[in-house]
């Protein structure tokens, strides 16, 4: 594998969403980089491939997935990575994330993020597909911390202490989303910050910053429909203080408002880190 | 119990309802599962909803979401991009209206539309540069985004009124055959309706049959005086829509 690490970025992003190419195709958005979908670009061609190379001109770009299905137990597609790969060729991304999680098996696809028993049979299965993406992809992997509304009477570890031993099997590295580390702490019952103290802090590359809803059933639900909540803003603080080096980056995915919202919530972001820095 | 097992139940309990995960969920499984369960439908039919914008419109809310949910059902999803799903919805929907055939045409072009915006990039030709084409020999070769379909009613107006937010026509048969050929020109998928002799010709030209044997198949089907007239205002709409990509000699 010639890139055997991924270099930190200190900067804060947005995601690239149709609403606002055309700001972002201005190029004089205050952001540090943009995060894409990968699969939203990951076509034949057509104006999508066309404005994501006028952005990457302009911006670095971070690639983030959603199909990988690194969780899968019939292993991952071929197919899919040499795609992925190609897109990767193309933009030259600051990196190529994904989830742990599985969205399909034996060729259906549920196109959701399913949570995975955190076994040692399960680990063994992830670990094997994130070395055979990291072999075909020629770079180590981002994986992200799902959230989750159910986990499973098998479970032998922690997230974090699965999270801990994939990174040390394989060399990938974390995506770390905050939102939904105090999602999956809320319908689970466990404390983020034993989260964030169980995350080995020399693997974290970026963060992930979004808004949730609660679903009347007790649960939280990861939904990317709201501004990032307050008591998400005060674990991003926690996580600032464990975490140097950092890209921060917030997910808005439907009701999505104009870009001067997202940039005030990301100077929040920056006041937040900077903060940290001085006292650090 | 081992992943691939864990996994299986998970897809049959999203596909079906099985409810033999139950037993491997830590705690109240019941709300819990149902995240999943709705989110799976919710996320299909908000696929389909955004390609099927027009039959949407057409049938409304009811109409549509029950159609959506028949072939969310009967349509698990297979491939790796959410892009891909919705690939059979026009035969769901012939199935569900067979006496109302405006709805699958509908559906066909919102389709093909959608295929036609991210396919495969190609430069038409200029006009200019086919001066020297030994047109006794000529090939031509049409953008890679070209769709063709056999249509029987008026879907081509009523999409286009639905596009526009003003009032539909009735749906009506139509007197002669037609078909619709959608293609992207620069970054904008469109869609013209063409008559029987020229969706024949484009097929025999997709097939690869040369310019002249294009026009002997148009002599054949209008008077034979005029198809040199109805051959070269054909390939000059071909060109002024960008169709064509190049004009090979063999």
């Amino acid at each position: 594998m010639p890139g055997t690490t991924v270099a930190s970025f200190t900067g804060f992003g947005l995601g690239l969403r149709t609403p606002h190419y055309q700001e972002f195709l201005g190029g004089d958005v205050s952001v540090d980089f943009v995060e894409v979908i990968s699969e939203n670009f990951m076509v034949q061609g057509g104006r999508p491939l066309n404005v994501l190379a006028a952005v990457r001109e302009r911006y670095p770009v971070a690639m983030h997935g959603v199909s990988m299905s690194i969780g899968s137990a019939d292993g991952v597609k071929l197919d899919y990575l040499i795609r992925l790969k190609a897109l990767a060729d193309r933009v030259q991304p600051l990196w190529v994330s994904d989830h742990l999680c599985w969205t399909g098996i034996e060729g259906f696809n549920s196109h959701d993020l399913l949570p995975l028993p955190y076994t040692e049979d399960a680990m063994r299965i992830v670990c094997a597909n994130i070395l055979l993406a990291q072999d075909v992809l020629e770079r180590p992997l981002l994986l992200e911390n799902p959230s989750t509304y159910m986990s499973f009477a098998d479970d032998e570890m922690s997230e974090w202490a699965f999270l801990s031993e994939m990174c040390r099997r394989t060399g990938c590295y974390l995506l770390l989303d905050v939102n939904n580390i105090y999602v999956s702490a809320s319908n689970h019952g466990f404390d983020p910050l034993a989260y964030l103290a169980g995350v080995p802090t020399e693997r974290v590359r970026q963060m992930h910053l979004a808004g949730h809803s609660a679903n009347g059933r007790g649960l939280l639900i990861d939904t990317h429909d709201h501004p990032v909540s307050d008591p998400v803003w005060s674990l991003y603080q926690a996580a600032c203080a464990r975490f140097t080096g950092v890209a921060t980056m917030i997910e808005r995915d439907d009701d999505i408002p104009p870009l001067s919202d997202l940039l005030a919530e990301l100077d929040l972001a920056r006041a937040l880190a900077a903060a940290w820095q001085r006292a650090a | 119990m081992k992943l691939l097992a864990v996994q299986r139940s998970m897809r049959d309990h999203l596909i079906s309802g099985a409810d033999e995960i139950t037993a491997q969920i830590h705690g109240d499984a019941s709300p819990r599962l149902a995240v999943y369960h709705h989110a799976y439908r919710a996320q299909l039919l908000d696929c389909l909803r955004d390609t099927f914008e027009r039959v949407w419109a057409w049938l409304g809310d009811t109409g549509f979401e029950a159609a959506a949910r028949s072939y969310i059902e009967s349509h698990p999803p297979r491939s790796w991009t959410l892009g891909a799903y919705g690939d059979n919805f026009y035969r769901t929907l012939s199935g569900l209206y067979p006496d109302d055939r405006e709805v699958a045409e509908l559906a066909w072009l919102d389709w093909s539309l959608r295929c036609a915006f991210d396919g495969r990039d190609a430069t038409p030709v200029a006009a200019g540069a086919l001066s020297d084409i030994d047109w006794d020999h000529a090939i031509l070769c049409l953008v890679p985004t070209l769709r063709m379909r056999s249509i029987s009613t008026n879907c081509a107006a009523i999409w286009t009124a639905l596009s526009e937010k003003s009032t539909p026509p009735a749906a009506a048969r139509l007197r002669a055959p037609m078909a619709l050929r959608v293609w992207r020109k620069g970054f904008a998928p469109h869609f013209r309706a063409v008559d029987s002799i020229e969706q024949h010709v484009l097929l025999m030209a997709c097939d690869g049959a040369s310019f002249a044997a294009i026009c002997t198949a148009i002599a054949e089907r209008t008077e034979s005086a005029r198809a040199p007239e109805v051959a070269g205002a054909l390939l000059a709409g071909w060109l002024q829509d960008g169709l064509i990509i190049a004009v090979e000699n063999r």
